[in-house]
């Protein structure tokens, strides 16, 4: 006991400052990754709550919603996703294609379902209707591979065109999403940040969103993250659903492929 | 004719390197054009690129030797200096603007409020890099500059050479990583100046 006590006391006095803080967040990761602790199975629940509601001008549910398997088939869904749609023409994520059934089932108009995105963490506010249905239809996928299809030629451009995207430099700060995301061991402060190129790596990263964000107090989905990089990298408003975030999107999950879906992600 | 000929050849391949890449840059310009909407609060002139930007999207930040030339000539003739020419300001104030990390953000969901905006941009160095010693949440993104000026010196020549990295961080290296922050008006000539004399001071704990 003396002696680990002292051993304790000298492996911090030896530690630099930088390791010192790695050894402190590692900790913080470890209390993160209790599951049934997960405040994101409550959004989960009010997710289906709301996916089953009867709402909008036509007052229907999201029920017959098809997110790629059919009408109304969520088990596994999302993890095909994102793929080619027949009706809307183009490729979607999970988040675009449910703002194409609010519209297209519920009858709100795009604008009134993109009115409120994101529950705002400044003013401690809950999850949007969006976030929480969207951190359902995700977790029907849970335990399943990342198996996002690429046969249809728009789901091959969109990807080639995602990855294109991800070296494109813009804004004041000349940032991409490479200038971060495209080596291993990379930090921005003492956030640890993924590798796309690294496949375990980025493994990790997809399988866990929709994620829980402790710092925020909500789940967020790959919108919000995708926004949030470029919010970051002082770019205008990222629109939710867009060609250039889905296509991000999709190369981002195509580089995950085979990796399994834990859900809901907890993170920072 | 052995001249014209190696004219029209210079120039098929000249075309032929442009629109190979701009065929995918086409792609993306109109991929970001349908991606961010104009509105208040929005300002779309950040999302034009300007020759470098292109270049280095292009190649992934590995332009041809000649191309890497040319760029990092065309950046330095970018670098302006302070009015009275000092380019080691005040280490205390650099130290503030090394530490902050604000501004610059806009948009309609989480823009920088107006009221702090006034005190100045901060350079957000320690996002990247490490610096103060005593500072331990510091990324790795660039080069550690603990130490930065008992290693080099403070000579006219070294104090030159970090104002203008510094000032735009491409008159050295093409398609660096690291933001023109002097170029891309991120901070003014005279912080600038501040934060060179941060890193180089024998005061600034930088160098303690």
């Amino acid at each position: 006991m003396k002696f680990k006590a002292m051993s304790l006391s000298l492996m911090l006095a030896l530690a630099t400052p930088v390791a010192m803080g790695e050894a402190s967040v590692e900790e913080y990761r470890a209390m993160l990754a209790d599951k049934d602790a997960n405040p994101g199975f409550l959004i989960i629940d009010k997710g289906e709550a709301l996916f089953k509601e009867k709402r909008g001008p036509k007052n229907a549910s999201l029920e017959q919603c098809d997110f790629g398997l059919g009408a109304g088939k969520l088990k596994g869904a999302y993890a095909q996703l994102p793929r080619y749609f027949k009706d809307t023409k183009r490729v979607q994520d999970l988040e675009s294609r449910l703002v194409s059934c609010m519209v297209n089932l519920q009858g709100f108009t795009e604008d009134e379902v993109k009115a409120k995105l994101y529950g705002d963490q400044r003013h401690n506010e809950n999850n949007t209707p969006l976030e929480a249905i969207a951190a359902y239809v995700a977790y029907q996928s849970n335990g399943m591979k990342i198996d996002p299809p690429l046969k249809h030629p728009m789901e091959k451009e969109t990807l080639k065109v995602g990855e294109a995207y991800f070296w494109n430099r813009h804004g004041p700060m000349d940032f991409s999403c490479a200038t971060c995301h495209a080596e291993d061991g990379k930090r921005v402060r003492l956030q640890a940040l993924v590798n796309a190129y690294n496949k375990q790596d980025i493994r990790k990263t997809m399988s866990t969103w929709p994620t829980y964000r402790v710092s925020h107090g909500v789940a967020r989905n790959n919108q919000h993250r995708m926004w949030d990089c470029h919010w970051q990298m002082r770019t205008p408003d990222i629109d939710y659903g867009s060609p250039a975030t889905v296509a991000l999107i999709s190369f981002l999950t195509h580089q995950a492929k085979g990796g399994v879906y834990d859900l809901p992600g907890i993170k920072r | 004719m052995k001249n014209r000929m190696m004219i029209a050849a210079a120039i098929a391949g000249v075309s032929m390197t442009v629109s190979a890449g701009e065929t995918m840059q086409a792609k993306i310009e109109k991929l970001v054009a349908a991606s961010f909407k104009p509105g208040e609060g929005q300002d779309m002139t950040r999302l034009v690129q300007d020759e470098t930007q292109k270049l280095c999207s292009a190649t992934r930040n590995n332009p041809p030797a000649k191309d890497a030339d040319a760029l990092t000539a065309r950046e330095k003739a970018t670098i302006k200096y302070p009015a009275d020419n000092k380019l080691m300001g005040d280490w205390k104030e650099g130290e503030k603007l090394v530490k902050g990390g604000f501004g610059m953000r806009i948009g309609t969901i989480e823009p920088d409020p107006a009221a702090k905006q006034k005190g100045g941009n901060g350079g957000n160095c320690y996002a990247c890099h490490a610096v103060d010693p005593k500072e331990v949440a510091a990324g790795n993104l660039g080069p550690s500059l603990t130490g930065y000026g008992k290693l080099r010196g403070q000579s006219e020549d070294m104090v030159k050479y970090t104002y203008e990295k510094l000032y735009n961080a491409q008159a050295f290296v093409a398609c660096s990583s690291m933001p023109r922050l002097g170029h891309n008006g991120i901070l003014k000539p005279e912080q600038i100046a501040h934060v060179t004399a941060y890193l180089l001071s024998p005061e600034s704990p930088v160098n303690k």
